[in-house]
């Protein structure tokens, strides 16, 4: 990477990161009128208002102190209820369990916590821009592992297996998947489980969007036999429960590694935020309804959005999960960021260059439908136009 | 009867049956007919728009009526609900457990308008043994929607 010899000698470790694509894709979008995104991967729901009336009283009534560096209390006995309702999942709240400034956090602290300089990160390959730079900054290694259309963006075993050397310490995945909407089967999922418990690695598993399946069961890796002792699994509230900006999420792990996650969640972060403490309690107490509704309601908008595009010669794969599809915009021989640029000046829609997620999402862009539906027709018209021009 | 598609109409009455069958997985011909048997067998009673008359400047005198009845032989409260709800002017009438019997939405274009109506017509009724009249002062939200201006919610740039 080159460094950049300005003024203030800004460390290696902040030049060595790349800028984000996307970052660059939104500076242009920002300049623009009149345009519809499907840019930006957060749900176009506010938070139920139950939710967010829960953290309003916590403030009438005063409560704005720090809580404990893990979490209230309360938040994670609903955490452990939830986790083991939910997916089967048995973790201890009172130490196997941390509250984090939302999964981005998490992962940072799951990095830290197991990687050392030279460790090598097993990463599928188109992921969500954050899990590359995460490792990197842990001065870890990131290793990609392609992953293909024709196999529905799933993390093939074999393809894991061929890329373990001395020094691969973890796998980090996530399924649903950003930006590819994919999902993985529980079998795959197994097999990854097997490669990883042979070879002794952790499984770090960023399980988000595991709320947002259509169709599909969501298995998490860490209620697969004999994985729950080699599973970091992440989770969230922000695409959910439609709570992006309240910034609060969890770790669930084995004591020792929740033990070392905390110790640098506490000299880092304190605590999260406690009116986002009080808003997650009443999520998880009575949150199930509104996440049902709006599963509802996104895939209606996936069924219009993926057939839209299958019908304007954009061939896209059947996402599971998540709320992006994933087109192959191969057939108009332009790159991704070419098309995404085009598309965006020239009919006003916003989509995301597939590139930005890795290599193999050259010759895709990321359509995300947490929008209305009256927006998405709208988008697909515009992107007809589009591709009759070029298709 | 299909709710799949009920609950997609009753949110946007628009939607095509061509949609519909996109995010029902059923057969655009099957919707049409379905949505038809609906309308026929009135789970469809009709397709309205809501619209914000306080926009255009156009005002609607609204107010409540609290109707004390008494309710008849063999026929309960629906004969006398009846004789209520025939008038156009009741838009909207329910029957109440409680303190009164029947709740009626009565609107007009004045308040003399609708001040005359409950006088002249729904107090007179044999049966009805006493009214009381709310006008309403303002609307906020009505059948799920919150009629004040929503505000953008603007998404700033962020990278995810
Ligand atoms: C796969 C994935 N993980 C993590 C995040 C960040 O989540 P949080 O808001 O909990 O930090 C995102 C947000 O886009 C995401 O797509």
């Amino acid at each position: 990477m080159p460094a950049n010899p300005g003024k203030y000698h800004i460390s290696q470790r902040a030049n060595q990161l790349s800028p984000s694509g996307i970052r660059k894709f939104f500076d242009l979008l920002a300049s623009i009128e009149g345009v519809i995104s499907l840019g930006v991967g957060e749900p176009d729901f506010a938070t139920p208002w139950h939710i967010s009336e829960a953290a309003i009283y916590s403030l009438e009534k005063g409560m704005t102190m720090y809580t404990s560096n893990s979490g209230m209390p309360e938040l994670r006995q609903e955490l452990s209820s939830h986790l083991r309702n939910n997916f089967s999942l048995e973790y201890d709240p009172a130490s196997e369990l941390l509250i984090t400034v939302g999964v981005s956090e998490a992962l940072d602290l799951a990095m830290r916590a197991l990687i050392n300089p030279g460790d090598e990160v097993i990463i599928p390959d188109p992921c969500y821009v954050a899990y590359g730079s995460c490792v990197i900054l842990a001065e870890g290694v990131p290793v990609m592992v392609p992953t293909h259309q024709e196999n529905n963006f799933e993390l093939n075993a074999e393809d894991v297996e061929a890329r373990i050397t001395p020094k691969t310490r973890a796998i980090l995945i996530g399924y649903p998947a950003n930006p590819t909407g994919a999902v993985m089967s529980r079998e795959h999922l197994s097999q990854i489980a097997e490669v990883a418990r042979r070879h002794g690695l952790m499984v770090i598993s960023d399980e988000i969007y595991a709320k947002l399946v259509y169709g599909v069961e969501h298995t998490s890796v860490a209620s697969l036999p004999g994985m729950k002792e080699n599973t970091v699994l992440l989770g969230g509230f922000s695409k959910a429960y439609a709570m992006t900006g309240w910034r609060i999420g969890y770790a669930a792990a084995p004591r020792e590694i929740i033990a070392a996650m905390t110790k640098i969640h506490q000299y880092t972060m304190m605590c999260v935020p406690t009116m986002a403490q009080y808003a997650a309690i009443e999520a998880l107490k009575s949150g199930e309804d509104d996440v049902a509704e709006m599963v509802e309601d996104y895939n209606r908008r996936r069924l219009v959005i993926v057939k839209g595009l299958c019908e304007i010669g954009l061939s896209c794969f059947e996402p599971k999960g998540a709320f992006y599809a994933f087109p192959s915009i191969k057939s108009t021989g332009m790159t991704s960021e070419e098309f995404a640029e085009r598309l965006l000046t020239e009919e006003k829609v916003a989509v995301v260059p597939g590139s930005a997620f890795g290599q193999c999402g050259e010759g895709y862009v990321r359509c995300c439908y947490a929008t209305s539906l009256a927006e998405i027709e709208e988008s697909l018209s515009r992107m007809k136009r589009f591709i009759a021009k070029y298709g | 009867m299909n709710k799949e598609i009920l609950k997609i109409l009753e949110n946007d009455a628009r939607t095509s049956p061509e949609q519909i069958a996109t995010m029902t997985g059923i057969s655009p011909k099957e919707v049409t007919n379905l949505i038809k048997q609906a309308e026929k067998e009135r789970v469809i009673l009709k397709y309205k728009t809501m619209i914000n008359w306080d926009k255009v400047g156009n005002e609607q005198v609204s107010a409540l009526i609290e109707v004390k009845v008494t309710p008849q032989r063999d026929a309960g409260f629906d004969s006398i609900a009846e004789r209520i709800y025939r008038f156009p002017q009741a838009r909207t009438v329910y029957l109440l457990s409680g303190a009164y019997d029947l709740l009626v939405l009565v609107t007009g274009k004045t308040m003399h308008e609708v001040a005359d109506f409950v006088s002249q017509k729904l107090a007179p009724l044999e049966g009805v043994q006493g009214t009381v009249t709310h006008f309403m002062l303002k609307r906020y939200k009505e059948d799920g929607e919150i009629i004040e201006e929503k505000e953008e919610t603007k998404r700033q740039q962020v990278v995810l």
